[in-house]
């Protein structure tokens, strides 16, 4: 039996096809997920995370704890409501799981992991946090629903008391605030300006409703993937997993090598930063027809490689992918789709920002 | 779901085959099938000339999500292909039974194969054991 959020019948009486997504029954897509995705880019669309896991951690000495913990640096975070994106990897220096880092208090940070890796992550808190007699509480009464692309924001503000709207206005990027019982973050997983917005399960249905009174568009986990992608975003288990650093995973810029702190796994990532990691994460774009698949063959110059995350994306209208290969200048690069090689071209990444193709793509 | 049209007969994996007044099977992939498969974004066509087997893949249509093959209801030369598909695959999504149709075949072996394909309520009730 797969778990439900609170938005399960909601999904079902606007006609959602559901699949399951890491033991949830969730919302592939309401209708066409090309319209969904479009309607993120252009106006304002709407996903239940739900399923997500939302940790709070509180104690003395939980900032100590986090510097341990995580491998970017949460001294970055000075001021109450501010995030940190980060990876948690173990002591080789593979990723456990990516997850965003919310200071609260000196005593309170809050934390958001994966719904699908949920048990090792809490189990591998927890472990750790013993040491630093840090509480580890998981929050299953918290639903979440992300409101994203460039009418998101003003959308969520006309639905707020006028307290409450005044401080998400003045919102930065990658802040959170809290009011009317919700917790206000502005930060997602499309490429879009918006929301994520923690709130009870008892208040979830009707903020949900009111949202799509308001012109926001449902949008399922198709949609999701296709915007993240685009975004240029990496999904755990897809593009990195435990056997995978961070440098491998297009991720150096979430690694803080500061001085003096001994976070788990920087050992190993310090010899990879002076030795050069043996393989590396590009983007690719392929201009012929088809469509790039995880799994897929990607032959260079040093060797072979392999699709990551791969998919159509509707803002493009042709195949982007990421793919891990052999570090080095890669030559001609080709896909291997159904024993036919294609070339492809490998570019930099975001493919798409604030709803346009990025220059070079 | 659209109603299915009573001339078309098909294969468990959901594709269609109509013979045509002059003796040659036009073939594609069933209402059904496009819905399970979402947006469509690329279609691979055989050529024409091909030969196909029953059974045998005929096609790849690709949506966003997934990709699937499409096998031959019927044996035969492939004489005619809908090159319109390349531009606008989403045809199969918004007309799977009609010019959303992917190729046209000369049958070698049109009754026997014919014979071995699902009538439409046949077909009906298999997509309704699925749903159970």
């Amino acid at each position: 039996m797969s778990n439900q959020t609170v938005l399960n019948a909601t999904h079902r009486a606007l006609g959602a096809k559901m699949v399951d997504f890491g033991g949830w029954d969730m919302p592939i897509s309401y209708g066409s997920q090309i319209e969904e995705h479009h309607a993120v880019r252009r106006d304002a669309g709407m996903f239940d995370v739900s399923h997500m896991t939302v940790v709070d951690l509180r104690g003395a000495r939980v900032r100590d704890f986090l510097r341990r913990l995580v491998a970017n640096s949460v001294d970055k975070l000075k001021v109450s409501g501010k995030a940190l994106y980060t990876c948690m990897l173990n002591e080789q220096g593979g990723v456990i799981d990516d997850l965003i880092v919310y200071f609260q208090s000196e005593d309170y940070f809050r934390i958001v992991v994966n719904a699908a890796t949920r048990d090792k992550d809490l189990a591998w808190i927890q472990a750790q946090a013993k040491h630093f007699d840090v509480s580890v509480s998981e929050r299953p009464e918290l639903a979440m629903i992300a409101v994203q692309g460039p009418h998101a924001r003003a959308k969520v503000h006309g639905l707020l008391t006028a307290e409450t709207a005044a401080k998400a206005v003045k919102l930065g990027k990658f802040v959170a605030c809290a009011g009317d019982g919700l917790f206000i973050a502005r930060t997602g997983y499309t490429g879009e300006d918006g929301y994520e917005i923690i709130v009870p399960q008892e208040q979830a249905v009707d903020l949900w409703n009111r949202l799509h009174a308001a012109g926001v568009v449902p949008a399922g986990l198709g949609a999701r993937d296709t915007l993240r992608l685009e975004a240029g975003m990496n999904l755990y288990g897809q593009d990195m997993d435990e056997t995978v650093s961070p440098y491998e995973a297009a991720l150096a810029w979430t690694v803080a090598l500061d001085e003096g702190r001994d976070f788990i796994g920087r050992g190993v990532l310090e010899q990879q930063k002076a030795a050069g990691s043996p393989r590396v994460m590009v983007g690719l774009v392929l201009d012929d027809k088809g469509v790039l698949r995880h799994g897929q063959r990607v032959t260079t110059a040093n060797g072979d490689g392999e699709i990551l995350s791969g998919t159509f994306s509707p803002t493009l209208g042709k195949a982007i992918a990421f793919a891990r290969i052999p570090a080095g200048e890669p030559g001609q690069v080709q896909v291997d789709i159904r024993g036919k090689l294609l070339p492809v071209r490998v570019v930099k990444f975001p493919f798409v920002r604030d709803g346009k193709p990025c220059d070079g793509v | 779901m659209k109603e299915i049209p009573g001339d078309l007969k098909f294969m468990k994996s959901h594709e269609w085959a109509r013979v045509e007044d002059d003796g040659t099977v036009t073939i594609g992939i069933s209402d059904h099938a496009q819905g399970l498969l979402g947006d469509l974004v690329y279609v691979e066509l055989p050529n024409v000339g091909d030969t196909l087997e029953v059974g045998a893949g005929c096609a790849v249509v690709e949506s966003v999500k997934a990709a699937s093959d499409v096998y031959s209801p019927v044996a035969g030369e492939v004489i005619k292909v809908n090159s319109s598909l390349a531009d606008k695959p989403e045809t199969i999504n918004e007309d799977a039974f009609g010019d959303g149709w992917i190729v046209v075949v000369k049958p070698s072996n049109l009754r026997e194969d014919m014979d071995n394909l699902l009538d439409p309520d046949a077909y009906l009730e298999q997509l309704e054991d699925e749903d159970e």
